[in-house]
């Protein structure tokens, strides 16, 4: 079989990870500008919530930690093709793998680290023992 | 079981699976387009979950300052933001260039994919003044366990954009050389994968360490 031929032929229940079942030249860049835009949106909004008085001071740490989660969300529906599509179905259950791994470091790092901290000796009675 | 064993010794050479691929998983393997896209998907992921450790890393020193300097003195959120645009337009141009290439284009895919790169090198350049200005202003990595992490973290990211400038260039060679072969359209599919993923962990990068970090 030649290699034109694997191109060609398009599985009807898998899609490859960045493939869209989207063809037309005009749906496939809406898509992209759509993307853009709301990416647009949401880094401005960042920005703008990062550097304002306007917004509750403590409320910003959560109100940026959920604009970036939308964001890659954005990034991964309009740029990966990532969708929830049925031919998706194996490059997201390998996305939610990943992101299992990630919150395990991400959280168990923070919280261990914290604890240990919080039960650690303060540095100077422990430089007083030595 | 013998269906499976029959098309995929001989590759399918028919493309008889199409016939009998009612379920999913018994039409033999799949093709290639999409064994590499997962196989690359895969890669990205445990990419992704190595950033999570620098993540992890820069979360629990991001206090631990040593006397010196913490970001909300070192961070210029206006470097940040031109940072991010670039990025992110070089993310879109990045999508054209793939629509280009599905539509065998090779003008406005070498435009396209042009552009990229000197967005991704308008980025590297930035990132690069930085860093060198941080360590002009004795903000370099060894001066305490915040700077190293995040010299780590967003440094590695910065090699992972370099990396990708490489892999661009080689790209659009082969493109020029080859044409819009089913091999290199496989590449490109990674390739785009990769942009874009480095897009995604910018996201974080500047939400979690710079704005956070700038109000903190």
């Amino acid at each position: 079989m030649s290699e034109q031929q694997t191109y060609e032929f398009r599985d009807p229940h898998d899609l490859a990870p960045g493939d869209e079942e989207e063809v037309r030249l005009g749906q496939r860049l809406l898509g992209y500008l759509i993307g853009l835009g709301l990416s647009i949106l949401l880094t401005a909004t960042s920005f703008f919530v990062a550097g304002t008085d306007l917004v509750w001071q403590p409320s910003i740490p959560v109100a940026l930690t959920v604009l970036a989660i939308a964001q890659m969300g954005v990034h991964l529906v309009f740029f990966l093709h990532i969708t929830t599509g049925p031919d998706n179905t194996n490059n997201v259950m390998a996305l939610a793998f990943g992101l299992l791994i990630v919150f395990l470091v991400i959280g168990g790092s923070i919280w261990i680290m914290s604890h240990l901290n919080q039960n650690m000796m303060p540095m100077d009675q422990i430089m007083r023992m030595q | 079981m013998t269906d499976t064993a029959l098309y995929s010794a001989h590759g399918d050479p028919h493309h008889l699976r199409g016939l009998y691929d009612s379920t999913l998983g018994h039409g033999g393997p799949a093709p290639k387009r999409i064994v590499t896209g997962y196989g690359f998907w895969i890669f990205l992921l445990s990419d992704i979950v190595m950033f999570s450790c620098f993540f992890a890393s820069y979360a629990v020193l991001f206090r631990q300052t040593a006397g010196g300097p913490s970001g909300a003195q070192l961070f210029d959120l206006k470097n940040v933001a031109a940072e991010t645009a670039f990025l992110l337009l070089s993310s879109f141009t990045c999508g054209l260039a793939s629509i280009a290439a599905d539509m065998r284009n090779a003008r406005w895919y070498q435009a396209a994919m042009a552009v990229t790169c000197v967005l991704g090198l308008c980025f590297l350049a930035l990132e690069l003044r930085e860093f060198s200005d941080l360590i002009a202003r004795g903000a370099g990595p060894t001066r305490s366990a915040f700077l190293s992490a995040f010299f780590t973290l967003v440094g590695c990211h910065g090699l992972h954009v370099s990396a990708g400038i490489l892999w661009l260039l080689t790209m659009m060679a082969q493109v020029l050389a080859k044409g819009f072969r089913a091999d290199i359209l496989r590449r490109l599919l990674c390739f785009a994968l990769f942009w874009h993923a480095l897009d995604i962990i910018w996201v974080a990068i500047f939400s979690i360490v710079y704005l956070l970090g700038s109000g903190a």
